[in-house]
């Protein structure tokens, strides 16, 4: 299965990843107050993600194919389990103690739903049947209602757009997807009473963050104050005020790229939304030329959610989007969801290195 | 795969293909969303945030400046600042006030009376500002609470300056005394100015020179976190201390008319001829100034404003009596002016009648003084003299004289807000009481009852003028001001003086030969006091009534309850020549001024001219042998 002789793995996106990888530890050396702990286990992560990555990149696509419903049974199963015996951490029920470490079930569907998506939509000669297509909006609902249930907004948003991309990109007719968010705007409000009172109000406080500026509004109006007052060049690294004298809460995690944008600025924020872009663009050439529907579907899922990861978090920080606990990919500190990235690319590597065997 | 589908792989990957390229097409333009957020709050409001960030880091702390101390003319000092311990809370940094409070309390002790005052001024400002819960910890409570302060966020112990008057009541009534800056004063001070202080003068010096003896606020600008830690100190603009002021006040010669009053109620107002400075300025009985300045519990207050002898009351400055016959020698000049011969004689049998009345007008002495003329009259106080003097003056012309020297009018004090007395006309009645004026109180006015009313510091700036022969000078009590750092004294402006012109001024000499024989001739009222002194001095006794006597009563000072015994007066200046103090000594109920007020006066010039330069030369010779 593994070919010694070959290289698995994609150059250009490879060192897109470790240039990300390496803006991160300098960021987090700033944002965690010269913490060399902090960077020490960043680096951990990051090693043991890429290593994920790379082995996953060996793996022939087809096989991971095959495995999509076992990935898929075996997350399901476990976030049914993480409701019963959880650990609660923050007013909310995610983490999976195993003993050796603690993990969230949720972070496999992240790749466990566009990966059973596709499977189902590539069964089938596309443009899907209607059955399919219900079939595969069960795949995303079911598991994004365990992680609502949780309750993780973050998540379940990135897990629903990674399973619903793959129905469009598939070709799902423009009058239902039209219809459906027709119908969605309608059930808007229904939606509304039925988030926490902490969801309301970072919604709330989106609008007016003014309106609770010790509370809910705290977040943002701070990081968004941060941002600016990085300007065009940045206050420059270690000497980003807001950062360093604590005003930016969460600010090695959720909240990094206020630090990253205070202190780089504009031109540095330019950089990274271009490091970021070069990637998207990168993993949707490789699902453009990949060798099948089911590659092509995953490929390009996978390419989309990493954006809404970037476009979510950055979102946030700068005030547009509501605070939703979704970290800047690859930057912020933080192991699982780092794992699942990498696990991804890994995927898209190995779609890319595995694109001509059958041609 | 199964074989149908080949047939429609190419449709499918064109499907996919298409939708792939309109998803990258939907991440750029949602890419360039961000974008134009990060521009609009880079570099469009970066300005903007710039400053909300500076906000945030930069602490604004003002520093209070040190109040100026106040020194007597001799450097005694009379107000200074000593380091004391508070406890301050900021609300806002609070969670659960009750709780904080009660262990704070299980810490130091806490007063009813601060903790409600406390409570009062949570509603009164906004929360962020710290206020006081404590003033003037113990050392070993405020080393307890030191000790404990990480337990406490919000809770802040502070070392302040604190006002203190080591003279405490014989300061009293001149200083008055600074108190915590309250509603009312908000309204009117400019806000910025007091950023940091909490003390304002109330009263008295303190509250008149308020704009020099405050200073000027500084700032010390800090690096704080998010927490409000302190993490670097950036810059700081020192405070300027406010000037120190010198008095003219003598305040061994203020404790010597404490002393001599003590227990009695009165007031002696003693001024240098010379410059108007005002040397000693008591009114007993006097409170401590020190309770004023943190506020006064409420058992201190209720027993000092509700006492009967009023020591809250400054009886020099605002207490108004009936000059009685002090007023003799200023009736004299006005008798003078208006061409009246002092050498004329008049028979005095012991009262006096308006023709066509009835109404006698009694002396007081029942016998009569026999002979007398104008020196003669104010050496023995003959009230029949002066009866008739005055109505042959009339009202208004004796009114028009005696306003010349200052009363009935404000004397221009630098004490604030003083009465005008009273210098009683036709007109006045007719505005203040719409009734006409009738003959009788033109001759009662003459002996300086009736209407007539004065202050004791009118009455010896009134005296003043004479000592000066004619020359007027405002009262002032400071001396001069001092730059803390430079130490350099900067004299205040002269006092505004003026003649009192006479038609001739050796008006002037006759009147104070009469007032020299009141102490030094065989008949004068005060010529006790004259056979024992060392120096020639000019006074003039009076005995003001305080309650009214019926035409045929006797007044009898043994069977009258205090509080309506007459008032004892007694004004003098000394030397006669070249005088160097001038003094008025009023003692509420103290029945004569010859037997009560003169012998104090007398005791004050006594000080002031004999044992105090004995002293002062003593010292030299020692301070030169040394």
């Amino acid at each position: 299965m593994i070919l010694a002789s070959r290289n698995h793995l994609d150059g250009p996106l490879l060192i897109a990843l470790l240039m990300l990888s390496g803006l991160s530890l300098i960021v987090l050396y700033s944002a965690g107050g010269g913490n060399g702990d902090l960077i020490w286990r960043q680096f951990i992560r990051l090693s043991v993600a890429i290593l994920v990555m790379v082995a996953i990149a060996y793996t022939r696509i087809d096989s991971i194919q095959r495995w999509s419903p076992h990935v898929f049974s075996a997350g399901l199963l476990l976030l049914g389990l993480v409701l019963l015996v959880g650990i609660v951490g923050k007013g909310a029920q995610r983490w999976l103690d195993l003993g050796f470490f603690r993990f969230q079930p949720a972070e496999i569907m992240k790749l466990g739903v566009p990966m059973m998506t596709a499977w189902v939509l590539a069964r089938r000669p596309l443009p899907a049947s209607n059955w399919t297509i219900v079939l595969s909006l069960v795949v995303v609902c079911l598991p994004t209602g365990l992680v609502v249930l949780q309750p993780d907004l973050g998540t379940a948003i990135l897990i629903a757009m990674s399973g619903l991309v793959v129905i469009f990109v598939a070709g799902l007719k423009w009058r239902y997807i039209i219809a459906t968010s027709g119908l969605l705007f309608a059930a808007a409000p229904l939606m509304w009473f039925n988030l926490h009172a902490y969801q309301q109000r970072r919604i709330l406080t989106l609008f007016d963050p003014y309106s609770d500026p010790l509370g809910a509004g705290y977040h943002t109006i701070q990081s968004t104050i941060a941002v600016g007052a990085g300007g065009f060049y940045g206050k420059g690294w270690i000497h980003g005020t807001q950062s360093q004298l604590e005003f930016i809460p969460e600010r090695s995690t959720d909240f990094v790229f206020a630090v990253f944008a205070e202190e780089f600025g504009l031109l540095g924020s330019m950089l990274l939304l271009l490091i970021y872009l070069f990637i998207i663009g990168r993993c949707l050439i490789i699902a453009f030329n990949a060798r099948d529907t089911y590659a092509r579907l995953l490929c390009a899922s996978l390419a989309w959610t990493f954006f809404v990861y970037v476009f979510v978090n950055i979102g946030m920080v700068t005030g547009i989007l509501p605070v939703v606990g979704v970290p800047l990919p690859l930057i912020s500190y933080g192991g699982t969801s780092m794992v699942t990235l990498m696990a991804g690319f890994g995927i898209v590597m190995s779609v890319h290195t595995h694109k001509r065997l059958m041609t | 795969m199964a074989t149908q589908h080949i047939k429609d792989a190419k449709r499918e990957e064109n499907i996919i293909k298409s939708r792939i390229v309109m998803t990258f097409f939907g991440i750029l333009i949602l890419v360039l969303v961000l974008f134009f957020r990060l521009y609009y709050l880079q570099v469009t409001g970066h300005t903007h945030y710039e400053t909300l960030s500076n906000n945030n880091r930069i602490d604004l702390t003002p520093v209070a400046p040190v109040r100026g101390m106040i020194f007597d003319r001799n450097g005694k000092i009379l107000a200074q600042n000593t380091p004391v311990y508070t406890l301050d809370i900021t609300p806002d940094q609070i969670k659960n006030m009750e709780q904080t409070l009660d262990h704070v309390s299980q810490l130091v002790s806490i007063s009813d009376y601060e903790l409600k005052r406390f409570k009062r001024s949570l509603k009164q400002r906004p929360g962020f500002e710290a206020r006081t819960l404590i003033t003037n910890l113990e050392h070993a409570e405020a080393a307890r609470f030191a000790v404990n302060q990480h337990r406490f966020k919000g809770v802040k112990l502070t070392a302040e300056l604190q006002r203190v008057y080591p003279y405490a009541e014989l300061t009293a009534h001149v200083l008055g005394y600074v108190g915590r800056i309250g509603p009312k004063d908000l309204k009117k001070i400019d806000k910025t100015a007091y950023k940091g202080t909490s003390h304002i003068g109330k009263l008295g010096i303190e509250a008149f020179y308020e704009n020099d003896l405050l200073g000027t606020v500084g700032i010390a600008q800090a690096e704080t976190n998010a927490h409000g830690r302190v993490v670097r100190k950036l810059h700081r603009t020192p405070a300027t201390a406010g000037e120190n002021l010198h008095l003219n006040l003598d305040i061994e010669l203020q404790a010597l008319a404490h002393h001599i009053l003590d227990g009695r109620k009165g007031s002696i107002v003693a001024i240098e001829p010379a410059t108007g400075g005002i040397l000693a300025f008591a009114s007993t009985p006097s409170f401590d100034p020190n309770l004023f300045v943190n506020g006064i519990d409420t058992k201190n207050f209720k027993r000092l404003n509700s006492s009967d002898d009023r020591p809250l009351l400054n009886r020099a400055l605002h207490g108004r009596y009936a000059p009685g016959s002090t007023i003799k020698p200023f009736v004299g000049l006005a008798g003078l002016e208006q061409g009246i011969d002092d050498k004329q004689q008049i028979d005095c049998y012991g009262v006096f009648k308006l023709p066509n009345s009835r109404h006698r007008y009694r002396d007081w002495k029942k016998e009569g003084h026999g002979r007398v003329d104008m020196r003669s009259s104010i050496a023995q106080s003959c009230d029949v003299y002066f009866y008739r003097l005055a109505s042959r003056i009339g009202i208004q012309k004796l009114h028009d004289t005696l306003i010349k020297f200052g009363l009935g009018r404000k004397t221009g004090v630098d004490l604030g807000r003083e009465p005008t007395g009273l210098v009683p006309s036709p007109d006045w009645k007719k505005r203040v009481k719409n009734l006409s004026w009738y003959p009788g109180e033109t001759v009662i006015a003459g002996i300086g009852q009736g209407f007539m009313l004065a202050t004791p510091l009118q009455l010896a700036v009134a005296t003043t003028v004479l000592a000066n022969r004619g020359l007027y000078i405002e009262p002032l009590f400071l001396h001069s001001k001092e730059d803390p750092q430079t130490r350099i004294l900067e004299p205040v402006d002269e006092s505004d003086a003026f003649m009192v012109e006479m038609n001739d001024p050796d008006f002037y000499e006759r009147v104070i030969k009469g007032m020299e024989e009141v102490v030094h001739g065989d008949r004068g009222t005060a010529r006790k006091l004259g056979r024992k002194s060392s120096y020639r001095f000019a006074g003039k006794t009076g005995t003001a009534q305080v309650v009214g006597i019926a035409q045929d009563a006797e007044y009898d000072e043994e069977n009258l309850e205090e509080r309506f015994r007459d008032h004892a007066l007694f004004i003098a200046f000394a030397p006669l020549e070249k005088p160097r103090i001038a003094i008025a000594v009023i003692v509420e109920n103290g029945g004569s001024g010859s037997g009560t007020a003169a012998p104090i006066a007398k005791q004050m010039l006594d000080y002031y001219l004999i044992e105090r330069l004995r002293r002062v030369s003593a010292d030299k010779r020692v301070n030169d042998f040394g």
